[in-house]
């Protein structure tokens, strides 16, 4: 078994892990009462993806994942949770109406169609191999492709940060009557 | 001599985080636990855009999840400040219960 086998092995046994990882602490986030279980099943499920990423060749992508979902998003949602003492849903009569049952019908069907048209996609693993696969992903390369061919773009988001900075102290600020 | 992961699997694992997320979306009623699924949801997308990406040895499928990611974080920022407000107001989130703009 040479080095190339051990490899393509291993990544085998990274993506079925953290993919189970991910698809398990997804379903606990939507099933949990409780809403920081929510929260904090989710931030499993973000470091899984972030794993996955990096099975993709994704480094700057996992690390952006990490430090901006599972760290600043998570933070504030969590944040919110412990400002709003929330009434946990079962003490409310749990209920499961048709409503429910019917929505949650037509989106596994979506999954379905989902999996039907990729059955009829050609397919086929990463294209770009060994160095170059390792280099497309990194800090360097992404960020050449931000400051140059995406100059434009990334100044428009900065914008829309700034905009989501203000609107939410805006919001937040407490008007006096 | 195993093959290479296809890509394949990975749409299939971004299609099954989407349903998750949406099945969520449907049926929890409290507003943030939506809005940690539409997050989920998100996430499902990300992974199509940087699986498609890495099938077609292109960067610009990371680069479209970094714009993902501006978004998701300029939409937790302002959504969570309107959870707030909202709360302040009526003392609930439950989704059934924010009815102010109905007429």
């Amino acid at each position: 078994m040479d080095v190339g086998a051990i490899d393509v092995a291993f990544r085998w046994v990274v993506f079925s892990l953290s993919g189970l990882v991910a698809i398990v602490a997804s379903l606990m986030m939507v099933t949990r009462r409780n809403p920081i279980h929510s929260a904090l099943w989710l931030i499993v499920a973000f470091f899984s993806l972030a794993v996955i990423y990096l099975t993709l060749h994704a480094q700057f992508i996992a690390i952006a994942q990490v430090m901006v979902y599972a760290g600043a998003i998570m933070m504030l949602i969590i944040f919110v949770i412990m400002l709003i003492q929330l009434e946990i849903e079962s003490t409310r009569k749990g209920r499961i109406t048709g409503g429910k049952v019917i929505g949650a019908f037509i989106t596994v069907i979506l999954f379905l169609e989902i999996g039907a048209a990729l059955f009829s996609f050609p397919g086929g693993a990463s294209k770009a191999s060994g160095e170059v696969a390792t280099q497309m992903g990194s800090v360097a390369s992404v960020g050449i492709a931000l400051y140059g061919k995406y100059l434009f773009p990334f100044e428009i988001a900065s914008i829309l940060l700034l905009v989501g900075l203000v609107g939410a102290v805006v919001l937040a600020k407490r008007r006096q009557e | 001599m195993l093959q290479e992961i296809p890509t394949s699997l990975y749409f299939m694992l971004s299609a099954a985080l989407f349903t998750i997320g949406a099945i969520g979306v449907i049926t929890r009623r409290n507003a943030i636990i939506v809005f940690m699924c539409i997050e989920l949801m998100l996430n499902g997308a990300n992974l199509a855009f940087i699986a498609a990406g890495s099938m077609l040895g292109s960067i610009d499928g990371m680069v479209f999840v970094f714009f993902i990611m501006t978004v998701a974080a300029a939409e937790a920022a302002i959504g969570l400040a309107i959870f707030v407000l909202i709360f302040r107001q009526k003392g609930t989130i439950n989704v059934d219960e924010i009815n102010l703009l109905k007429g």
